[in-house]
């Protein structure tokens, strides 16, 4: 017997008393802290470790064309015109496929909102009267190429960025950011909500358009890769990566914009919001992701989106079905006057920046923002290394200096989240639950176990 | 009232907790506390002790932590919860950025999230130690068999179909798995799991008792000898199904070890058909092989070197004269003095005796040593009734209501079910000690206390109070035990035995020899017969 010849070298999984015991001894070892796995069929767990040389070579290739994704902010567009299988009467929203009845309030006050903009109705009543009618018809963003923070509802008139990934031709439609505040992503729908699209659809709209064009496309890959540099994670903190942006279509627009009042009411817009950068950074992000949505015996998270009533989750290897269980409400620190009674659970296409490795994953760039985690830096440090364990690989592009400049870990494997019992952690904003009031809080959110273990179950069955 | 605390997502386990518990539940007004995790099974227990708080669990699952609190005050539970909540708090959080990247780990402080970050940090990595709960421990250690780790799963409740699947699969790539249900190794001088400090020597021990390996090799380490390799195979191996898979295994490789002179192999009875496939095995040995089956026998007619015994001592005792017959021969004197003792030893005990006192209750840690307890006890007197019966029809109906001669085995899983195992916590063998030393019938408790790593740090100090009040309520008791331990484990043996004879304990130097001095007392004849002598003698006669 071999190892009677070598010197012992442990790996001790469970009581820690037994290490002590080795440690006493002089023998070297290591101890694993254990977590049990996701609940699923124990012999699905024995079944499915004869399959993951096929699985790890699967996610190879998903991850390789993850990480030589070039996504580039090309142009600007009303979504009518660009977005796939876009209509007057449709309206796209957050997560994964829900009704009228089953939506939360920052969801309906959105879609409130939205009807309003879109002149189809003048007030509340009118709006949720039409909402449930039947004549309005409701889709998740992420089945026609686009993302959308909180409610993430886009209508026929607004505005989208064009982001193409240039390595794989493919192309992801994202609002502009309204700011903070009362916003229509949050279910606010007042006079001045409706009031700040509208400037955003014939001010802001056009000169970013004609910046865009006049500079030849904004490289967004490069902007997150500086950005994680200098303090963002690019989810709930996006200053770095706003000021960038900034700067790479500040000397665009004062040159190509009508006026100097135009172009400085259009710069100030975006100085003022921190936030402006993130809906570029979630479509970088679904523009990465979607040439991978449908490789075979890949077990790669494609997508994680919440539509505020349910999370729900895409799998590489099991394509366009969506899994779904009920969303969590985020531990989070509120806005003076609002408690956790006031959140609304978790919402959001913006999860689609943790699926690319950024956000929570990321958060050790961001010691900014770390009493959202605990307060202390290494907190941040520890959520980070903690996603290493359920990711296929890291993505070099984007590095964490205080981790020495390791690659964020990317490629959230189904498999592992199940095995390993470690449910990917996401930064997050909170809405309040009723309509119209907005943003009451940021925070963390752990993603919940269900949509994984139907996923985990209808992987096996399709590989096994 | 029942307050219930419920913590998504915080996995602790099990030990952590019932240790938990039991400071929870030394909180005044606190009348009842369970902390586990909300499996079914655990939901089923607190069920049954009336913990449950059906509206609060409905939605917990597996991977929740429940605290059950059961109070007369409303502050008792508040007290109760706060103190729950400080100690689950982690220890330290202290950070090892040596592992941040992959590298070198070995004495690093950072527990590892995963088995493949500490494979990643830790080169050369060659065994893993595993004691999840049983559910979860095949397909962890089937990850660890395809990274080519050694095995020991000391984890019980894994399905014996993973298990046959386990060993196939390590036989097949030349590793060891030992387990499921190890508690005992000593690999290359390490203490595995539950295991002793004992010197490294030319005897080699292939086991599928825990507690068996225990006893003999701190015997004979406190001979003078040592151990080169003790291989645990999990009490499961010599069942028909497994087909001795890690017993074979494990027979081969100390054959094969040039370190290993003697070869002894520890058994509760196997399955025929297995102990066939052993015997096989024994045949193409060339070392001289020593084995002991309680319950059972091995004849291998024309194999040379070979011994089957009857107990435990007597398989240390051939093993030490097999390996070095000089040095045993000291050992043997000892031994032989010790036995000429025991006649003075009970005499001055049924001194002490009325005339109803006549029974032997055995109230054992160890399950090996409830076995080997009947075994020589059935030389003495009979019945002996046990949980654990070597003759079916002398099974206890009731575990916990002891009748006549009895033996008990504690660690048997009718008493493990959420709670540590008696070698741990002595709580509920000291409720025993109490209430046996209460009853008029009872001559002698016969006990064992297991020294070493893994077992009770603090022994006296657990036991002595239940002993103090046993001997206070029935002054003509005997109380005796055997010390399996040695002086380099942690609880260091001599210092446990003065502990225990300065209380009035009769130690004896093997569980063996604790059972022939409780069978000549039970025999109740005041002056030891010839036969007695002889019976005492055959124990210790080597061949």
């Amino acid at each position: 017997m071999k190892l009677f010849s070598e010197e012992l070298k442990v790996i001790n999984i469970g009581l820690e008393s037994f290490r002590e015991t080795l440690k006493k001894n002089d023998v070297k070892s290591a101890h694993v802290k254990f977590r049990p796995p996701l609940h699923v069929k124990p012999q699905f767990l024995l079944k499915i470790r004869e399959m993951v040389s096929k699985t790890e070579k699967a996610n190879k290739k998903a991850l390789d064309i993850i990480m030589k994704a070039r996504p580039v902010l090309t142009d600007m567009d009303k979504a009518i015109n660009v977005i796939p299988g876009m209509k007057k009467n449709l309206i796209l929203h957050a997560g994964p496929p829900v009704v009228w009845d089953k939506m939360c309030g920052p969801m309906r006050g959105a879609v409130i909102g939205a009807l309003i903009l879109e002149g189809f109705a003048r007030n509340e009543k009118e709006a949720s009267g039409l909402a449930c009618s039947g004549k309005i018809e409701f889709a998740p963003c992420h089945e026609h190429n686009a993302v959308g923070p909180m409610a993430g509802i886009i209508s026929a008139s607004m505005p989208v960025f064009i982001v193409k990934n240039e390595t794989s031709g493919n192309f992801v439609y994202a609002t502009q950011n309204e700011g903070l505040g009362k916003v229509l992503r949050y279910g606010a729908f007042s006079g001045e909500v409706i009031e700040r699209l509208k400037w955003m659809e014939n001010v802001l709209y056009p000169v970013l358009r004609k910046a865009i064009e006049f500079s030849g496309g904004i490289d967004l890959k490069s902007i997150i890769a500086q950005a994680l540099h200098m303090g963002d994670e690019v989810h709930n903190r996006n200053r770095a990566a706003t000021s960038l942006f900034y700067r790479a279509v500040a000397p665009a627009i004062v040159r190509t914009a009508q006026d100097s009042g135009t172009a400085a009411s259009v710069l100030e817009f975006i100085n003022k919001n921190d936030h402006f950068f993130l809906n570029l950074s979630m479509a970088l992000s679904k523009a990465s992701l979607e040439p991978v949505g449908n490789i075979k015996n890949s077990s790669i998270v494609t997508v994680m989106a919440r539509n505020g009533t349910e999370f729900g989750i895409k799998v590489s290897g099991t394509g366009s079905k969506w899994f779904t269980g009920p969303a969590p409400v985020p531990d989070a620190l509120f806005f003076a006057g609002f408690s956790k009674e006031d959140a609304n659970p978790d919402i959001g296409d913006s999860a689609i920046t943790e699926t690319n490795g950024l956000g929570g994953f990321a958060i050790a760039s961001s010691p900014a923002i770390v009493q959202f985690v605990g307060g202390k830096a290494s907190d941040a440090l520890e959520y980070t290394l903690k996603m290493y364990e359920i990711t296929a690989g890291e993505n070099n592009a984007y590095q964490i200096p205080s981790l020495d400049f390791r690659g964020v870990p990317a490629g959230i494997d189904l498999i592992k989240v199940v095995e390993k019992g470690i449910l990917p952690f996401i930064d997050t904003g909170v809405a309040h639950k009723k309509p119209g009031i907005g943003q009451v809080g940021a925070g963390v959110v752990s993603a919940p176990s269900e949509p994984f273990v139907k996923a985990f179950e209808s992987l096996v069955k399709i590989l096994c | 009232m029942i307050k219930t605390i419920v913590k998504k997502g915080a996995y602790f386990d099990s030990v952590t907790l019932m240790n938990l518990a039991k400071d929870l539940r030394k909180i005044q007004g606190v009348d009842d506390a369970a902390v586990v995790m909300a499996t079914p099974e655990n939901k089923s227990i607190l069920k049954s002790s009336g913990l449950y708080d059906a509206e609060t669990l409905a939605a917990a699952s597996d991977n929740d932590l429940v605290i059950a609190l059961k109070t007369k005050t409303n502050s008792g539970a508040e007290t109760a919860a706060k103190k729950a909540e400080e100690l689950l708090k982690p220890k330290s959080s202290s950070h090892d950025m040596g592992v941040f990247k992959s590298g070198q780990a070995g004495h690093s402080i950072r527990a590892f999230d995963s088995l493949e970050a500490a494979l990643n940090a830790f080169q050369g990595a060659n065994i893993a130690l595993i004691s999840v709960a049983g559910k979860y421990a095949g397909a962890l250690a089937l990850k660890c068999l395809y990274n080519n780790l050694n095995l020991m799963i000391f984890s019980d409740n894994v399905p014996l179909e993973t298990e046959i699947q386990l060993k196939k699969t390590a036989l097949k790539k030349g590793i060891l798995a030992m387990g499921p249900d190890c508690g005992t190794a000593i690999i290359n001088g390490t203490p595995l799991g539950f295991a002793n400090s004992v010197r490294r020597g030319g005897i080699g021990i292939a086991a599928a008792s825990g507690t068996g390996l225990q006893e003999v090799s701190c015997l004979l380490n406190n001979m003078g000898f040592g151990i080169s390799q003790a291989i645990g195979t999990g009490s499961r191996d010599v069942k028909k199904e497994v087909g001795a898979v890690t017993m074979i295994q494990g027979l081969k490789a100390l054959a094969n070890d040039p370190d290993t002179l003697v070869i002894v192999i520890i058994s509760k009875p196997p399955h025929p058909d297995v102990l066939k496939k052993i015997a096989g095995e024994i045949k193409k040995i060339k070392k001289p092989v020593v084995s002991v089956f309680l319950g059972g026998e091995l004849k291998i007619p024309d194999k040379k070197n070979f011994y089957n015994v009857p107990t435990l001592e007597k398989a240390a005792m051939n093993a030490a004269v097999l390996c070095d017959a000089e040095k045993a021969s000291a050992a043997k004197q000892n031994l032989y003095n010790a036995v000429s003792g025991i006649e003075k030893i009970a005499q001055k005990a049924l001194e002490n005796k009325t005339a109803k006192q006549k029974f032997i209750r055995g109230l054992f840690s160890g399950g090996t040593f409830a076995s080997e307890t009947q075994i020589i006890l059935k030389d003495f007197i009979s019945p002996v009734w046990s949980n654990a019966p070597i003759v079916d029809k002398w099974k206890l109906k009731n575990p916990l209501n002891l009748k006549g001669h009895s033996v008990v085995d504690l660690g048997a899983d009718e008493f493990t079910q959420g709670r540590p195992h008696p070698m741990i916590d002595y709580s509920l063998r000291n409720s025993l000690i109490i209430s046996e030393s209460k009853k008029k019938e009872v001559s002698v408790i016969l006990l064992d206390v297991v020294l070493g790593y893994g077992a009770n740090m603090n022994p006296l100090d657990d036991i002595l109070p239940a002993i103090k009040t046993a001997f206070k309520n029935n002054p003509g008791l005997s109380i005796i035990t055997s010390v399996t331990g040695t002086e380099t484990d942690p609880q260091v043996c001599s210092k446990v035995v003065q502990g225990l004879e300065k209380t009035g304990v009769i130690v004896m130097p093997s569980n063996a020899a604790a059972c022939r001095l409780a069978g000549t007392i039970a025999r109740g004849r005041r002056i030891i017969s010839a036969r007695d002598y002889e019976i005492i003698l055959r124990g210790i006669k080597s061949h």
